[in-house]
C-alpha cells in the first residue's frame, strides 16, 4: 500500500482534515494565471532551439487511439508508428507511449515488444468513471495483468464536486494499489482531474494536491473526452503544483496535458511552460507528456521543414 | 543559467526601421535645424551605438515653436470635433499600421525589451489616440457644460522611460480637445517624437499645430517659462516638477505634473501566491523599473514572507537580461550612463544602511548600461531605499503584521502615486483600498493600463489627471 508523503500525513487522516488542508492551498487568480500563461506564449523558439523542442515532444507523446471502433489493427498500426514515427528519417525519436483501452493493452504490448516504447492503458470505467469501485478495480487489474506499464485513471468527479475528497483519495489509493506486480516494476498511475468539468482553477490545484498526496506518478489533465481539455494556463497550473510538491516533499511527480494540444506550436508553448515553471528536470519523456494523436503529424512535418528546408504536406507524413 | 532548453537567439529584425543620420526640430509642419546651431547625439542604451544626430532646441527655437502653435490654435479649436476627431482617428491608424517600425525605433533609443515595446507600449499609444478621437466631438457631454473651451497652447515637457506613451498622453487630450501643443521630449530618447513628427504629416495634420523640440532641460524651462503658453504638463521627476511650481505660480497658465512614486504592493496572506509573484515581478521589473508609478516597497505580511520570497527568488532567476530586440528577453538595458550611475548609489546606499541585497544570478552585456534584477530584504522605512524613488530595478522588501499597519506603512510616503492589493478576500480589497492614499490602486494585478481610466498622483508624485474622461479637464477651461 502506498504511503502519504511524511509532511502530510496529518492532511489524509480524515475527511474534514483533507477539506481543510485542500482549502487552505493559496487561491488562484484567474486573470493573472491565464495571463502569466499567455505571456510564456509569446516566447519565439527558433532554430536549434525549435530543433530540439520538436524531438523533445515527440519523445514526449504517448500516441493516443481511445475510440469504440478500434480494433487490433488499429492499435498495431499505431505501435509502428509509434516505434517509427517517421519512416523516411530513422533519427527521430520514438515516441514515450501508445494510449489504449484496457482491451487492447496485450495487443499494444505484443506489438511494441522490445521497442523501449510504453504501453499505457486508461482504466477505471474511462472517460466517465460512473461505475461501482471493484468494477474500477477490475479494469485497472485486466490492464496491469495484460502488461500496461501505465495506468491513466480518471478521478470521481462527482465525488469531488460535492466535497467528498477522502472518497476521490481512498480510491486513487485502491488503484495505487492494482498497478503494484510481484514479479516486474510496478506500473506508472496517472490521475486524469478532467479539468473542464472541475471548471474552477482553485478544483484544479486541489485536484492537483489529492491526487499527489495519493500517490499519483503523474497528474493529467483530461480525458480528451470533454468540452475543454488541456490548456496552457491549467496546465501552468499543474506544473506549479508539482514544483511545489518536490520542494516540499522530495517527490517528483510528472504531469500529462491531454487532449487539444494539435499543433508543434501549441506543444512548443507547453514545453516553455514546463522549462520555465517546473524546470528542466521536467523537460524528460519520465516527467511529461502530452496526451494526443493528430500532434505527431505536425510535428514530423515541421520537423522535415527544418532539415530540408521546405514544407513537405499530409501526403509525406503516415496516416493511421 | 544554461539549461537543456536553451532558446535560440530570436532577434527582431532591425531593418523595419529606417533611422536618418540627423534630424532637425519639428516646428510649423516642418524639420528645421536649430536657431543656434546646437545638436546632441542620441545612443542606444544597449550597445552605446550613436543612433542619429539630432537638432537640440534653445530658447529662440521655443518661441518660435509656441508662435507657430498659437498662429495654429485659432483654426484648430473652431474645427468642429467630428473634424478633429478624424485626423486623431487617422494618426492611431498609422500608428498601427507602423507598429513594429516604432517597437523596434523605441527599443533601440530607450533599451527596454521589444516584448515590452510591442506588446505594450505600442498597443497602448494608438488606443489612447483612439479613445481621445472618440471625445473630440463630444465634449458637450463630458460633464463640463456646454461648448467647453480649449485652453491654448500647450507646453509639454515628457520623460524617456515610454517616450512615445507618454508623448501620447499628453497629445491625445489636447488634440481632441482643440489645444495646439509644443512637446519636449527627453533628450536620451528623441527618436520616436520625430517619428511621431512624420506621422503627423502623413496625416495631413495642419501645421503648427503639434511642434516637436527635441532638448535638454534648458529648453523644457523656456518653454514652461514662455509667456504665451497657457497649459504645461510636465512628467517626470518631483524635482524637476517642483520647479515647474514654481517658475509658474502667479501666472495664469494651467499645470498638470505627474512625478514619482514609491508604490507599495502589498501581499495579504491569503494572497493568490503565484499570481502574486508575477504581480510583483511586473510591478518593479517592467521597463527595467523605470516606471514612476512602480511597485518598488513590497510590504508582505510577516507569516508568507518566506515562503514569498522563496517563490520570488526562484522566478527572478528565471528573467532573461538581454539584447532588447531578443524577443524572449524580459530584462532590457538601464536608459542612460546617468540613471544606471544614480541606480547604482542608491543600491550602494541600501547595502551601506544595512539591508540585505539579493541579485538575479545573469550575466551582464559589456558594453551599454546594464543593472541586475536585485531585491533587498531587511529593509525598514527608514531606510533611504524605503523612502526614495530608485527609478531602476530594484525591489525593496517590507513586513507587516496586520492590514492596519500595512495601510500605514503604505501611506508613509511622500508620494502617493500607485498601490497594489493582493488577496483573495474581495472585502479586504475594499477596505484597504479605501484607506491608501495613491492615485492608482490595483487588486490582484499591477502596472495594468487603460486610456479609460485616469492616473495621477497625490502628494508629491504631483496633481491632475490623465486618461479618461477626467484627462480632458486638464486641456479645457473650465476651472
Amino acid at each position: 500500500m502506498p504511503t502519504t508523503a511524511p509532511a502530510f500525513s496529518d492532511a489524509t487522516a480524515s475527511d474534514s482534515a483533507l477539506r481543510r488542508f485542500l482549502h487552505g492551498l493559496p487561491g488562484v487568480d484567474a486573470v493573472g494565471l491565464e495571463a502569466r500563461a499567455a505571456s510564456l506564449g509569446t516566447r519565439s523558439i527558433k532554430t536549434t532551439a525549435k530543433a530540439y523542442a520538436i524531438d523533445l515532444a515527440i519523445s514526449m507523446i504517448d500516441l493516443t487511439t481511445l475510440e469504440g471502433a478500434d480494433t487490433p489493427g488499429k492499435v498495431r498500426a499505431l505501435a509502428a508508428k509509434a516505434v517509427h514515427p517517421d519512416p523516411t528519417d530513422r533519427t527521430t525519436p520514438r515516441t514515450a507511449a501508445v494510449c489504449v483501452y484496457p482491451d487492447m493493452a496485450a495487443t499494444a504490448v505484443a506489438a511494441l515488444a522490445g521497442s523501449g516504447v510504453k504501453v499505457a492503458s486508461v482504466a477505471t470505467a474511462f472517460p466517465a468513471g460512473r461505475a461501482a469501485l471493484d468494477v474500477k478495480l477490475a479494469d485497472v487489474r485486466d490492464a496491469v495483468a495484460a502488461g500496461a506499464d501505465e495506468i491513466d485513471m480518471v478521478i470521481d468527479r462527482g465525488a469531488f464536486l460535492s466535497g467528498r475528497y477522502l472518497k476521490v483519495y481512498e480510491e486513487i489509493l485502491a488503484v495505487k494499489a492494482e498497478c503494484a506486480r510481484a514479479d516486474g516494476p510496478d506500473a506508472r498511475l496517472k490521475v486524469i482531474f478532467e479539468t473542464g468539468e472541475l471548471s474552477t482553477y482553485d478544483n484544479i490545484r486541489r485536484a492537483s494536491w489529492l491526487g499527489m498526496l495519493a500517490g499519483a506518478d503523474f497528474i493529467k489533465t483530461s480525458t480528451g473526452k470533454v468540452a475543454t481539455n488541456a490548456t496552457p494556463a491549467n496546465t501552468l497550473l499543474m506544473l506549479e503544483a508539482v514544483r511545489d510538491f518536490r520542494a516540499q516533499t522530495g517527490v517528483q511527480i510528472g504531469v500529462k496535458p491531454a487532449g487539444g494540444i494539435r499543433t508543434s506550436k501549441d506543444a512548443v508553448k507547453f514545453l516553455v511552460l514546463v522549462n520555465e515553471t517546473a524546470g528542466e528536470d521536467w523537460l524528460d519523456n519520465h516527467w511529461f507528456r502530452f496526451g494526443a494523436s493528430s500532434l505527431l503529424n505536425d510535428l514530423l512535418m515541421q520537423r522535415q521543414k527544418l532539415s530540408t528546408g521546405r514544407y513537405s504536406g499530409p501526403d509525406y507524413v503516415t496516416v493511421d | 543559467m544554461a539549461s537543456a532548453f536553451e532558446y535560440a537567439p530570436a532577434p527582431e529584425s532591425r531593418s523595419v526601421v529606417d533611422i536618418a543620420p540627423s534630424y532637425g526640430l519639428f516646428i510649423d509642419g516642418e524639420f528645421t535645424e536649430a536657431a543656434d546651431g546646437k545638436v546632441f547625439k542620441t545612443v542606444s542604451p544597449s550597445t552605446e551605438e550613436v543612433l542619429s544626430e539630432v537638432a537640440q532646441a534653445g530658447a529662440a527655437d521655443v518661441d518660435r515653436a509656441v508662435k507657430a502653435a498659437r498662429k495654429a490654435f485659432e483654426k484648430w479649436s473652431a474645427l468642429p470635433g467630428s473634424e478633429r476627431a478624424k485626423y486623431l482617428f487617422r494618426i492611431a491608424r498609422i500608428i498601427q499600421e507602423r507598429s513594429r517600425e516604432l517597437a523596434v525605433l523605441e527599443t533601440l533609443d530607450n533599451g527596454k525589451p521589444i516584448r515590452e515595446t510591442r506588446d505594450a507600449d505600442l498597443p497602448l499609444v494608438a488606443a489612447h489616440f483612439f479613445y481621445y478621437a472618440g471625445w473630440a466631438d463630444k465634449l458637450d457631454h463630458a460633464g463640463y457644460g456646454a461648448n467647453p473651451r480649449p485652453l491654448g497652447v500647450a507646453g509639454q515637457v515628457i520623460p524617456w522611460n515610454f517616450p512615445l506613451l507618454m508623448l501620447a498622453w499628453k497629445i491625445a487630450p489636447a488634440l481632441a480637445t482643440g489645444n495646439t501643443v509644443v512637446l519636449k521630449p527627453a533628450e536620451t530618447t528623441p527618436l520616436s517624437a520625430l517619428f511621431f513628427a512624420d506621422i503627423c504629416r502623413q496625416a495631413g495634420l495642419p501645421k503648427g499645430v503639434v511642434n516637436i523640440l527635441p532638448g535638454y532641460g534648458d529648453a523644457g524651462a523656456a518653454l514652461v517659462a514662455h509667456e504665451d503658453v497657457n497649459k504645461v504638463a510636465f512628467t517626470g521627476s518631483t524635482a524637476v516638477g517642483k520647479a515647474i511650481a514654481r517658475q509658474v505660480a502667479g501666472t495664469d497658465k494651467r499645470v498638470t505634473l505627474e512625478l514619482g512614486g514609491k508604490g507599495a504592493n502589498i501581499v495579504f496572506d491569503d494572497a493568490p501566491i503565484d499570481q502574486a509573484v508575477e504581480g510583483i515581478v511586473t510591478g518593479i521589473f517592467f521597463n527595467q523599473g523605470q516606471v514612476c508609478c512602480a511597485g518598488s516597497r513590497l510590504l508582505v505580511q510577516e507569516s508568507v514572507q518566506d515562503e514569498l520570497l522563496d517563490s520570488l527568488k526562484r522566478r527572478l532567476s528565471t528573467l532573461r537580461l538581454g539584447d532588447p530586440l531578443d524577443k524572449n528577453t524580459d530584462i532590457g538595458a538601464i536608459n542612460s550612463a546617468e540613471q544606471l550611475a544614480r541606480i547604482t548609489a542608491l543600491a550602494e546606499t541600501g547595502e551601506a544602511e544595512g539591508a540585505e541585497r539579493w541579485s538575479a544570478p545573469c550575466d551582464l552585456p559589456s558594453s551599454g548600461y546594464w543593472f541586475a534584477p536585485t531585491l533587498f530584504t531587511n529593509v525598514t522605512q527608514a531606510h533611504t531605499i524605503a523612502r526614495d524613488e530608485i527609478f531602476g530595478p530594484v525591489l525593496s522588501v517590507l513586513s507587516f503584521r496586520t492590514p492596519d499597519e500595512a495601510v500605514a506603512k503604505a501611506n508613509n510616503s511622500q508620494y502617493g502615486l500607485s498601490a497594489g492589493i493582493w488577496t483573495e478576500k474581495g472585502s479586504r480589497i475594499l477596505a484597504v483600498a479605501n484607506k491608501l492614499r495613491a492615485g492608482v490602486v490595483w487588486a490582484n494585478t499591477f502596472n495594468k493600463f487603460d486610456p479609460t481610466s485616469p492616473f495621477g498622483g497625490y502628494k508629491e508624485s504631483g496633481f491632475g489627471r490623465e486618461g479618461g474622461r477626467h484627462g480632458l479637464e486638464a486641456y479645457l477651461d473650465v476651472r
